[in-house]
């Protein structure tokens, strides 16, 4: 396939409408598989979480995991869809060596949700309604691993090995309607929708949707039609986009793409195409040369899902504050832009923020440790916020030190570096290293009378009245206390002894 | 000794086990003996548990000494269709794809027996994947009918109905998804039931068409069936599809044979073009006897059943297109082509093509395109709605009647190879025992005589409403009494001895 050259984005904009689907698979977080008893945990040894039935063992049959539905009806409610009240498991039925039945127990033409929408919102502000079109439960497949070829994909591979630990781990489908009039926004509505949900997700508390270990994974199906024109253009289908710069990414690159291809006047295929991380570019997958046939028909192996109205009802109880809300009243309340606010969504500070305001620390003071010297050391490391070996409690804990003045910030980072390097709490760090500042007329007035002594002529430029040259000798009374002096302290008694008036 | 201990009752033995007079170990090794004398001929077995039988049984007179209680059959042993399976046994669904597949775990109803002390002797053969009427299609070679071996013995539990017939066996666990119980137990002169379907767990069960397959009990007396049914039957929670009520008291049924004042319908559609004389001749004396016994028998007419067997024979190969997906040479089973030359696409195509034989392959062509996308509604929505209908015309038909009556099967046992390459002809066989499994409830088929023009067994089959299923035994029970009474032995006692 020859490389098509890029037309601008801009240059595409202008004379086409883009029209965006995005389907959203979520891997839940129940304990065990959807239709089995097998352990959901990550990490444990190849084909060590499998039992007759997710091996798709001759005679063995599926249960449907009650937690499963009840997640699937929470995520149906909090995308404001309706909830089935009769609904069917249908059988994908198609080959591939890593699905164990060679059909995926899934939903067809009833879904257990359908009709909702989810409202995002956009950097600057403005809010884009995404229609929800239908979410669905279903089964993961196995994982292939392909061996001794190049690029990891099964071309060019000598053998593959097959891992069923995540065969019929239960994922959620989340299928948009068509995404009309987001014009040049599109990519951005698609990565603001992305994030959307992942909230949302991790805020039902149904799976950490954590999109670099896969349990959170996205299609970008995007088509272009000339402007004016009504009819859909034929769609490309972009598989695996898994993080949301990706998505944002991709949808720009097919926009560019489509473009070209059409206003030289080619065809769009129908085909699924390969995102590349590396250059954010799409490469041909497989091309559909008919509409692939899943010979979908009703499981019989199970019996039909219907939840009863009062559960339901029970369920939407339990729904939490939708996080673009919580969002909007914790912006409010702590007194920061949009824009700031976005910083904290984006270093996943909102939570640990939260708890330690909660804690009992001011919200610009929490903001300042989490998204200052904590955010830091989380990129440093590599790891989220929430891995770092601190308790929003011990950073509420050292707010309050250098709130009373036991603690100056320089001494506070010290303090969290001790924590977070395992010496303890933040008091016993402060007693261990001995971080209190120095505040006391004895050691603090020995400090100052010695930064006065060695350093006569700004002592005597200061008598003059040249009060601002002050500020040396606090720097030499920090750096004779390693700088855990109370600073405003010895300034004041710098001035007093110096007989000027601060 | 043996030659009397084989031709006991499950009831018997288990009552000789229980008081002392005899021991499971003597009981297992007489049909062990049996087996071992005849069953080169009839080739009802796959698979003998020679080893595992006798320590099952020595368990049982081990628990009998230390004076446990024991299940009402405990030490009987029992012939289980290969299509059951059986941990560290062999399990091989009559098919080539599975030689050599030592499941790792136990069906529900393997599971059921084992807890009930019933002694697992082996597995019995039957056509491949329970797709067909006569066990012609094992990989394994046919099973003989006892009655005549150069006869079928239906199918597809051809080898566990044979067991019975053959003395091999007192029990025997069947499937049946669309007559696979029933009409070999009315060509073999035994007793088969289809239970209401989600009656017995099918979990474990190798699945041909998962929304008719239903595993049932083989037995040569209505008592006998009853006993196994009650020890297998009851809801599974690893089987969403069964019923979780309690199973209808059919032991009780099967003591107390009656139908005095029952209501008996008698469907036109079952008789016509097809059936063979001596079979209607037989079951017109069966439907007399019913009246002599107190019965009022009513003519009914359930159109829709004309239409069975064409919806069965797409609802049935499309789920089999699917369930037998699974057999793609990656975990377990046989597996060709795989020298380094072949993409693992090729060889799952190899394995198949080398592993399902032809009527597999023709139902699973069958079903692939009758689920395809712009055939579907034509074939598989229409197959759907005629058995929704069929569902109705039962309905209908129990608010009339308390049972219904036919001939299990239009002929009696035809000669091996007769209809092997007639499709059409073979699938005929259950037109009267189709019907049931589409509308999932209960059936039973009972000895009614031999047909006078070939000598051979015919079937009488009872069908009652879904968890009606003690109905079938309340009559079954009256009908076998009134006809050992008037042969003055059971039937089974005019097959040639082997």
């Amino acid at each position: 396939m020859t490389v098509t050259e890029l037309v601008s984005y801009d240059e595409a904009l202008a004379s086409y409408d883009p029209v965006m689907g995005l389907e959203v698979h979520v891997e839940l977080g129940t304990r065990t598989k959807m239709f089995c008893g097998c352990s959901t945990e990550l990490g444990a040894d190849a084909n060590s979480q499998v039992c007759p039935t997710c091996l798709g063992l001759p005679g063995a049959l599926p249960v449907v995991n009650r937690t499963g539905v009840e997640s699937a009806i929470r995520i149906g409610l909090a995308l404001n869809c309706s909830i089935a009240d009769w609904c069917r498991f249908a059988r994908k039925n198609y080959f591939y060596p890593d699905m164990p039945k060679n059909f995926q127990t899934s939903q067809y033409d009833e879904p257990i949700a359908f009709d909702g929408y989810l409202d995002v919102q956009l950097e600057d502000g403005e809010v884009f309604r995404v229609e929800i079109e239908r979410a669905h439960m279903e089964e993961d497949t196995g994982k292939s691993t392909h061996v001794g070829g190049a690029t990891g994909r099964i071309h060019g591979a000598s053998h593959s090995l097959l891992d069923y630990n995540r065969a019929g781990i239960p994922l959620i489908e989340i299928v948009t309607k068509p995404i009309q009039g987001a014009g040049e926004r599109a990519p951005e509505v698609a990565k603001a929708y992305v994030a959307e949900l992942r909230e949302l997700i991790k805020a039902l508390g149904v799976s950490d949707a954590r999109m670099e270990m896969g349990q959170m994974r996205c299609d970008v199906n995007l088509s272009l039609r000339p402007k004016g024109v009504e009819k859909f253009g034929t769609r490309s289908e972009t598989k695996n986009v898994n993080s949301l710069r990706s998505v944002e990414r991709a949808a720009r690159f097919e926009i560019q793409r489509h473009a070209a291809v059409l206003s030289s006047g080619g065809t769009i295929i129908q085909e699924t195409r390969h995102f590349h991380e590396e250059d954010g570019s799409t490469t041909s997958g497989r091309v559909k040369e008919e509409a692939e046939d899943y010979r979908y028909f009703p499981e019989p192996d199970l019996v039909p899902v219907a939840p009863s109205r009062e559960w339901v009802e029970e369920l939407r109880g339990t729904l939490p504050e939708l996080p673009r809300v919580r969002r909007m009243r914790l912006r409010e309340e702590w007194g920061i832009s949009e824009h700031e606010m976005q910083s904290v969504l984006n270093a996943g500070a909102v939570d640990p923020i939260v708890a330690t305001v909660d804690a009992g620390a001011p919200a610009d003071q929490a903001r300042k440790w989490w998204m200052g010297e904590l955010a830091r050391r989380a990129n440093e490391d590599g790891v989220e916020l929430t891995a770092l070996p601190i308790t929003p409690e011990q950073v509420a804990r050292i707010c309050a030190l250098v709130a009373e003045g036991s603690l100056n910030d320089k001494l506070a980072r010290q303090t969290i570096e001790g924590v977070l390097a395992g010496e303890g709490t933040p008091d016993e760090v402060v007693g261990k290293r001995g971080l209190a500042v120095v505040s006391d007329e004895g050691a603090l007035g020995a400090a100052v009378d010695e930064a006065i002594a060695g350093n006569p002529d700004v002592a005597e430029k200061i008598r003059g009245g040249k009060v601002q040259a002050a500020g040396a000798l606090v720097g030499a009374v920090m750096k004779a206390t390693r700088g855990q002096a109370d600073a405003g302290r010895a300034r004041q008694m710098i001035l007093e002894r110096l007989g000027v008036e601060g | 000794m043996a030659g009397e201990l084989i031709k006991l009752t499950a009831a018997e033995l288990a009552a000789g086990i229980a008081r002392g007079e005899l021991t499971a170990v003597e009981v297992t090794e007489a049909h062990l003996a049996r087996i071992e004398a005849v069953d080169e001929k009839v080739n009802a077995f796959l698979h003998v548990d020679r080893e595992g039988a006798l320590a099952q049984a020595r368990e049982v007179d081990a628990k009998r000494e230390r004076g446990e209680k024991l299940g009402p059959l405990a030490g009987v042993p029992l012939a289980l269709k290969d299509l059951f399976t059986t941990e560290g046994v062999p399990t091989t669904a009559g098919s080539k794809i599975l030689q050599g597949w030592v499941p790792p775990y136990d069906a529900t109803v393997t599971k059921r027996l084992k807890d009930a002390d019933v002694v697992i002797i082996g597995k019995t053969n039957m056509d491949e994947f329970a797709m067909g009427s006569s066990t012609e299609n094992s990989a394994y070679g046919p099973t003989g009918n006892p009655w005549d071996l150069t006869r079928i013995p239906g199918g597809s539990g051809g080898g566990s109905a044979a067991s019975l017939a053959a003395y091999e066996a007192p029990l025997a666990i069947g499937t049946d998804t669309g007559g696979s119980i029933r009409q070999p137990a009315a060509v073999t002169g035994t007793v088969g039931v289809k239970p209401t379907y989600g009656g017995v767990s099918r979990y474990g069960m190798v699945a041909f068409s998962s929304s008719l397959d239903q595993g049932g009990p083989c037995a040569r007396t209505v008592l006998d069936a009853a006993l196994l049914h009650s020890v297998i039957a009851g809801h599974d929670e690893k089987d969403s599809t069964s019923i979780a009520q309690p199973v209808p008291d059919v032991v009780e049924a099967a003591r107390n044979g009656e139908v005095k004042g029952l209501r008996v319908g008698v469907v036109k559609e079952f008789r016509g073009e097809g059936y063979q004389a001596g079979v209607m001749q037989r079951f017109d004396e069966s439907v007399a006897l019913l009246r002599e016994l107190g019965a009022e028998v009513v003519e009914l007419s359930c159109p829709s059943f004309t239409k069975a067997l064409a919806a069965y024979y797409l609802i049935a190969p499309s789920e089999c297109s699917s369930n037998l997906a699974r057999f793609d040479a990656m975990r377990y089973g046989m597996r060709t082509g795989d020298d380094g030359t072949h993409s693992a696409e090729e060889v799952t195509a190899l394995t198949r093509e080398a592993g399902f034989g032809d009527e597999v392959k023709r139902r699973v062509m069958l079903g692939t395109y009758a689920l395809s996308s712009g055939y579907y509604d034509a074939y598989y929505g229409s197959a759907q709605k005629v058995r929704t209908l069929i569902t109705r015309d039962f309905e209908k038909a129990f608010e009339q009647v308390d049972v219904v009556v036919s001939p299990t099967t239009p002929t009696t046992a035809f000669p091996i190879g007769e209809r092997a390459d007639d499709p059409v002809a073979m699938y005929l066989a259950d037109l009267c025992t189709i019907p049931s499994n589409l509308a999932g409830n209960s059936a039973m088929s009972i000895p009614c005589g031999l047909a006078p023009e070939d000598g051979l067994p015919v079937g009488l089959q009872i069908i009652a409403p879904a968890m009606a299923d003690d109905r079938l035994y309340r009559v079954g029970a009256a009908v076998e009494a009134a006809y050992q009474a008037r042969w003055g032995h059971p039937l089974l006692e005019e097959a040639p001895s082997l």
